[in-house]
Formats: structure tokens, sequence, C-alpha cells
């Protein structure tokens, strides 16, 4: 049975259709990874999967519970298995880090306080912050801070990791950094991995399959070999970075060559 | 005329929308209100709860006094340059007394707070929205209204009656200090006349109205920061609208318990 399903998923925002009828299975221990362009739907589809928005038709099953349709307490007993790190990072300004890795755990568990603080150094080692515990996030880098958010949602030891947008606005060497964590936590822990990236590099280095979204419907889904020999034209136009519409491009010649005319005319 | 009929039902819709929102969180924040007490609740909000009453009422201890002290004295000066005409000089003390314990105490507190605070709580609310913190709050199975309200709720019902107590004594010492000045009356039998001429129902009128103003305060701050749609910008907009709107709302219910009081034989 499929860790996560999505079936027929319909999201609107104020009438526009952003997701339309998307169907997906996602098995255990693999990593999917949502690719697609910039307001394609692929955070949207995210916010589905972890809960944040109900649909307007369609269901998202969760381990077997359909998140939008079951109460908050099953809600959040399937929150508490998976960790999520928002592209923003999100972590909490307010608290340090290792304060922002020890809050599920003390929201959560019942464990004592030395061990709660094992764990954190546990999990901030694992993505190479130990010895920045004691900063707060504005101390950090952007690469640092998106290695923060993990450790965090790490911090429950989660069934399904959910990342949205891990290497965005990082630079090639930590972008490449953050792809090998991801490798290195899915061989170790085993878990399910779900990534929503535009990065193909990134996307090709970690996933086990691809989704390609497209102006809110699945354009191609398969491994990560069958997207890249596909010849389906969304895929190709995506793979070879072809501009979205050509057609548009006289219109614009047109508009400034009209501007020109008209202040020779002027002058 | 239809656009000025369309204009109304939309702004009453809005308003009524709004008593709407600020109903349903007071309900769940008094749900969640168990989980801030001390001793039966959860110790972390508790500490919250105590930090949030560090910043609401001792941070904001000398702002208040220091304005309960101005309007004592503007209060006993104004009275006197009339009252001195009629020979009712004594009776600036009945005048300061019952007009801060009844009236001015409470309100002047929630001013100051609902500046002070108000403000703070759109603020940061609105920013932990913008920056994706609530959803990273509700991902990590952790309620908003239990985590940040429910513990700032407290600490204002806690809180600003104090503040409001020092109010009444500050307001109530600068008028002493006027009568001491002017008249070479001694401070004893001062607060002699004072004891005499307060009630104890004014005093818990004037606490009934500031628990009334924490509540207030603490809601329409923090739903002003839950409404936050957008960007940076839309959180000054909401740290505005916060104070704007909690300070009209304190006036307004200041009036109706006024007269309910009042006509209830109360004062």
């Amino acid at each position: 049975m499929p860790v996560i399903s999505v079936r027929d998923l319909v999201v609107e925002y104020e009438g526009r259709r952003v997701l339309n009828k998307l169907n997906l299975d996602i098995e255990a221990g693999e990593t999917m990874v949502l690719l697609g362009g910039s307001g394609s739907g692929k955070s949207t589809l995210l916010r589905q999967i972890i809960g944040l928005e109900r649909p307007k038709s369609g269901s998202v099953m969760v381990k077997g519970v359909d998140i939008a349709n079951c109460s908050s307490s099953e809600l959040n007993k399937i929150r508490r298995s998976i960790g999520v790190a928002f592209q923003s990072a999100a972590l909490f300004n307010s608290l340090t880090v290792e304060d922002n890795v020890a809050l599920p755990l003390r929201e959560h568990t019942a464990l004592a306080p030395s061990i709660i603080d094992l764990m954190v150094w546990m999990k901030l080692a694992v993505v190479g912050l130990a010895d920045f515990g004691k900063l707060h996030p504005q101390a950090l880098s952007g690469g640092m801070k998106k290695r923060g958010a993990v450790a965090r949602a790490l911090s429950l030891d989660p069934e399904i990791l959910v990342l949205d947008e891990p290497s965005a606005g990082l630079d090639p060497i930590v972008a490449a950094e953050l792809d090998e964590l991801i490798l290195l936590l899915k061989q170790t822990f085993q878990m399910t991995v779900v990534v929503v990236t535009h990065e193909m590099a990134s996307a090709f280095r970690i996933a086990d399959r691809i989704a390609m979204l497209y102006q809110g419907s699945f354009s191609s889904v398969g491994t990560k070999e069958e997207i890249k020999t596909s010849q389906n034209p969304r895929v190709r136009q995506f793979l070879d970075r072809i501009p979205e519409d050509m057609a548009k491009a006289p219109t614009v010649s047109a508009y400034f060559q009209k501007y020109l005319e008209r202040k020779e005319a002027f002058q | 005329m239809a656009t000025v009929l369309e204009d109304v039902g939309k702004k009453t819709i809005e308003h009524l929308d709004y008593v709407g929102s600020l109903n349903i969180q007071l309900w769940s924040t008094l749900r969640a209100m168990k989980s801030a007490l001390p001793l039966v609740g959860n110790r972390y909000r508790w500490q919250a709860t105590v930090r949030q009453m560090l910043q609401i009422g001792y941070d904001a201890l000398p702002m208040v006094s220091l304005m309960a002290v101005c309007t004592g004295f503007i209060l006993a000066l104004q009275g006197a340059s009339e009252l001195r005409r009629f020979g009712a000089l004594h009776y600036v003390i009945d005048l300061v007394a019952v007009g801060f314990t009844r009236e001015l105490g409470p309100l002047l507190t929630a001013i100051a707070v609902s500046g002070r605070s108000g403000s703070a709580f759109a603020a940061e609310i609105g920013t932990m929205k913008v920056t994706e913190e609530l959803d990273s709050l509700r991902v990590m199975a952790l309620e908003p209204i239990e985590f940040l309200l429910a513990p700032k709720y407290l600490a204002a019902l806690i809180s600003i009656p104090c503040l409001t107590i020092i109010s009444n004594s500050f307001g109530i010492i600068a008028g002493g200090l006027f009568m001491f000045f002017s008249t070479g009356l001694a401070p004893l039998l001062y607060f002699r006349y004072v004891l005499e001429s307060i009630a104890l129902r004014d005093v818990i009128t004037g606490l009934i109205k500031s628990v009334a103003f924490a509540t207030i305060i603490a809601h329409v701050g923090c739903l002003e920061g839950f409404r936050v749609r957008g960007g940076p910008d839309s959180v000054g907009r909401s740290t505005t609208s916060a104070v704007v709107k909690s300070t009209f709302l304190v006036i307004v219910a200041d009036a109706i318990f006024t007269a309910v009081f009042y006509f209830t034989g109360a004062h």
C-alpha cells in the first residue's frame, strides 16, 4: 500500500483551478521529486500532502488516513510522523537553533531534558550544525538555515520527510551538500522523502521517481531515466530550457518598435 | 444607489465576519487555556505565560505609572481650579480617588497596553505567518491558538488588572502631592479621606473593566496577526489596525460597562 496516495485532487483559489484532478502514489522508502516551473502547483500539492489546506474535491491519504476529512487529533497523529522543512526554513527566530530542534521533542515526548539535549545534538550533527546550536537563526547563512530546518524536521524521527525547494537560492556547492544529506538520510533511516524543486540537477541526483507538474496537472510521472528520455513536449521544454511562449516575443519587439517610432516623431 | 447599498452590505458582512472570528478565537482560546495554567498545564506554556507577563506588565510599569501620575495631577489641578470657586476644594480628593478607581485607571492602562502589547502581538504573529512559522507549528502538530494565544491571553488577564491597581495608586498619590503642595494637607489625612471616598465596589467594577479590556487587547492584537495576508507591508498595516481597533473597542466597552454599572446601581 502506498504511504501517500493522492486521488482526483482538485484545488482552487478564488475560482482559479490550481491543481486539476491529480493522481499520485508514493511508496514507502521512495524519494519522489515533484518537478515543475514556478506556479505549476508543486508547493500547493505539498501543502495538501501535509494537511495545511483542504482540497475542493478529491482526497489525500497519508498512511491510510484521509487527511482532508479526518479529526484534528488524527491529523496531529499523522503530522507527528511527517517532518517538514519549508522553503523559507521557517525556523523560529525567537529560539536558538537547538531550541528549534528540541521543540517537537519537548512538546510531544516525555523524555528527560538530558536525553532531549543529546538527541538535539545528534540531529544537528547529522546536518553538520553541531557547533551552531546556541546561535539564533538570524546568525546563520541561508544554507545553514535550511539544514537547521531539516534537523528540526528529523527531530521526531519521521517516517516521511517533506522538503519544499531545499536548494532554492543556494550556491551549487551548498545545494550539492543538501542533496548528499537527503541521500544519506534516505539510506540511513529508510525514509519516504517528498521533495519539491525546480532544480533539475538536484532532482536527478536524489530522485527514485519524478512527477512533472505543468499548470496543475502531471505531464509525466516516472523514474529519472524515463523522465530523461521522455519525448513529452512539456518535459522536453523543461529539460531543454525552452522559453514558454516564443509567439509573445514579436509582440514585445513590436511594442519597443512603436515606442522608438513615437520617440522619434516627438523629437 | 445600488453601489452604495453594495458597499454598505459588503462592509456589514466584513464587520460581522470580524466579530465572528473574534468570538471563535475567544472560545478556542478559553478551551486551550488549561494548557497555560501552572501545575495542571504544560510547563512550557506556563513559562511562556510568565515571559509574556513580564513583557505586558513589568515592562509597561514605568510608562503606566508616569501616565497615571501626570493624569492624576492634571485631574486634581483642573478639578481644583473649578471647585475652589465654590469653597469645595476637599472634593478634589473624591474626584481623583473615585475617578481613578472607576474609570481612569483601567482606561489609561488599557490604552497604554494596547499601544505597547496589542501592536506587539499583531506584529509577532503577523511576521510568523509571513515567514511560514505558523505553518511550521501546525505541521509539528502544535496549534497556534494553544501555543501562542493562550499564554498571551492568560498573561494579559493577570497583568492588566495588576497594572490597573498600580495606575490607580499612582494617580491617587499624584492627587495627594497636589493637595499637599497646594493646601498643605498631610499625606496620612489625604489617604484617610481617599479610603472614605471610595468603596470596594468602585475598585471591583474597575477591575471587571480591566479584565474585559485585557480580553479585547489580546484577542484583537492576535486576530490582526492571524489575518495578515501577503508580505511584510501587511504586517505593518495589521499592527496599526490592532492598535486602532483595540483602542476603539476599549473605549466602546468602557462606555457600555459604565452605563451598565450606573443603571444597575453598582456605581
